[in-house]
């Protein structure tokens, strides 16, 4: 199986693809836009600040290729945030894959700090990207904007408030968690998204 | 809700575990990768490498250890130890480390902090503050692991890197490290209760009942510990239901 994760301006690319190579993937890091139209697979994982990262995107046309994709491509952390259609950091327009705004979480205690760093729940899980795994499961969160609930969640997080931590939209996927950070369910994770059906279009 | 994470940490020398009892007195516990994927399978949340090598040599043979680390390891993991400058940081976070710990070089030269939040983001950057309370100077930190004293007061000093972008606070009590009679629980409760980025508390975990007073009383994020962990005294999975019963949410 061919493997792309998107070459961009964002950091921790590294741990995705050592997590592949521990599923025994050797991923192909790329952006060149035949690359990735031709993957069988295309990652988009990263964390940065969402106004850089799209200026990149845009530079190297990134921002037409990646929402043409027709493989099953899974967005992690901000690379979830990119596939939105807005976003309140730095005032940002987005790749517009799902049709909904990334907004900064609002404390409302001292307790509640922001960034929310560490292992949280997700939970009402419904897409064959959590086969194999039960509600109320932890992983692993690094993140200060978050996408409010909305038609295409397919996992619902408790942070400050109830919000999307994973999406899913056509051959679209995305968690705001970190899959490759987050043990053995982690691990389960990016083999179902290895292993999801490509549908017929 | 998110869980208060358990962290075991590993000293490193020459490529090999060892532990301190208050900083000095070493004493060998295993192979770095393997120790640190056993936790991970036993259910640590994070892992804590400390390089306590000084030498050019006992660098190079720490950055490859990193990258062993992140290749194996499916959990995050912070490395400190020896860090001076910007250049480190890159070597490591390039190496597949997830965060790096500073500790003496920011004291010398808090900029450190901001330089490292600015180009790498404030989530990668763990100041760590080793701290020795005196009746006569209340809480002072000291730098070189402990042996030597600074003028900066330690919630002066948190509040100072907080200010400069640091991601979480690591501290270290140097009068409870290695003693096994608890945390000190009132200054983390001080920290958590001024900070606004979490508080991981380090130093004096003997029994369970130690993790649970430091989430309950000092208002700790994270607990870190060492020998507890390597000699077998504490399991994780024994702590972590421990903990579940005393009404802690943790990660099982």
């Amino acid at each position: 199986m061919n493997v792309a994760i998107v070459k961009y301006n964002a950091g921790n690319i590294q741990s995705v693809i050592n997590a592949l190579k521990r599923l025994g993937v050797e991923p192909q890091l790329s952006d060149d836009p035949e690359v990735l139209l031709k993957s069988d697979r295309v990652l988009f994982p990263g964390q940065g600040e969402a106004g850089t990262t799209m200026s990149y995107l845009r530079a190297h046309h990134l921002d037409t290729v990646i929402p043409s994709l027709r493989q099953p491509v899974l967005g992690i952390c901000v690379g979830m945030q990119l596939m939105c259609r807005y976003s309140e950091e730095n005032d940002t327009d987005c790749l517009g894959i799902f049709p909904t705004e990334v907004k900064r979480f609002q404390p409302t205690a001292h307790e509640q700090k922001v960034p929310q760093m560490g292992w949280n729940t997700i939970e009402r899980l419904k897409s064959p990207l959590f086969r194999h795994i039960d509600d109320g499961e932890f992983v692993y969160f690094i993140h200060s904007y978050y996408v409010p609930e909305n038609t295409y969640g397919i996992a619902t997080t408790d942070y400050i408030t109830p919000y999307c931590s994973a999406l899913h939209k056509d051959n679209f996927y995305a968690t705001q968690f970190h899959p490759e950070k987050s043990g053995r369910i982690g691990e389960q994770i990016l083999k179902n998204f290895l292993e999801i059906e490509t549908t017929c279009e | 809700m998110l869980a208060k994470r358990i962290i075991p940490c590993l000293d490193i020398k020459n490529g090999q575990t060892v532990k301190g009892t208050n900083f000095v007195n070493l004493r060998s516990a295993g192979d770095p990768v393997e120790l640190g994927k056993s936790y991970s399978e036993q259910g640590a949340d994070e892992l804590v490498y400390l390089d306590i090598t000084a030498s050019y040599e006992g660098r190079k043979t720490f950055t490859e250890l990193v990258r062993r680390v992140a290749a194996e390891i499916s959990i995050p993991f912070t490395v400190g130890g020896g860090i001076n400058e910007l250049s480190d940081v890159d070597r490591l976070l390039n190496a597949g480390a997830d965060k790096v710990s500073v500790n003496s070089a920011a004291l010398r030269h808090p900029d450190l902090v901001n330089e490292i939040t600015s180009r790498f983001g404030s989530q990668v950057c763990v100041v760590a503050i080793d701290a020795k309370y005196t009746d006569e100077k209340g809480w002072r930190c000291y730098v070189k692991g402990g042996r030597e004293e600074t003028t900066w007061d330690l919630f002066e000093w948190a509040k100072e890197v907080c200010d400069r972008g640091a991601g979480e606070i690591l501290f270290t009590s140097m009068n409870h490290d290695g003693v096994k009679e608890g945390f000190a629980n009132d200054a983390l409760c001080r920290l958590s209760d001024t900070l606004s980025i979490p508080v991981i508390a380090s130093g004096g975990a003997g029994k369970m009942e130690h993790f649970r007073d430091t989430f309950i009383h000092g208002k700790s994020d994270a607990a870190l510990a060492a020998s507890v962990f390597h000699f077998g005294e504490i399991s994780i999975p024994d702590l972590k239901h421990y903990l579940k019963g005393e009404g802690i949410n943790v990660r099982l």
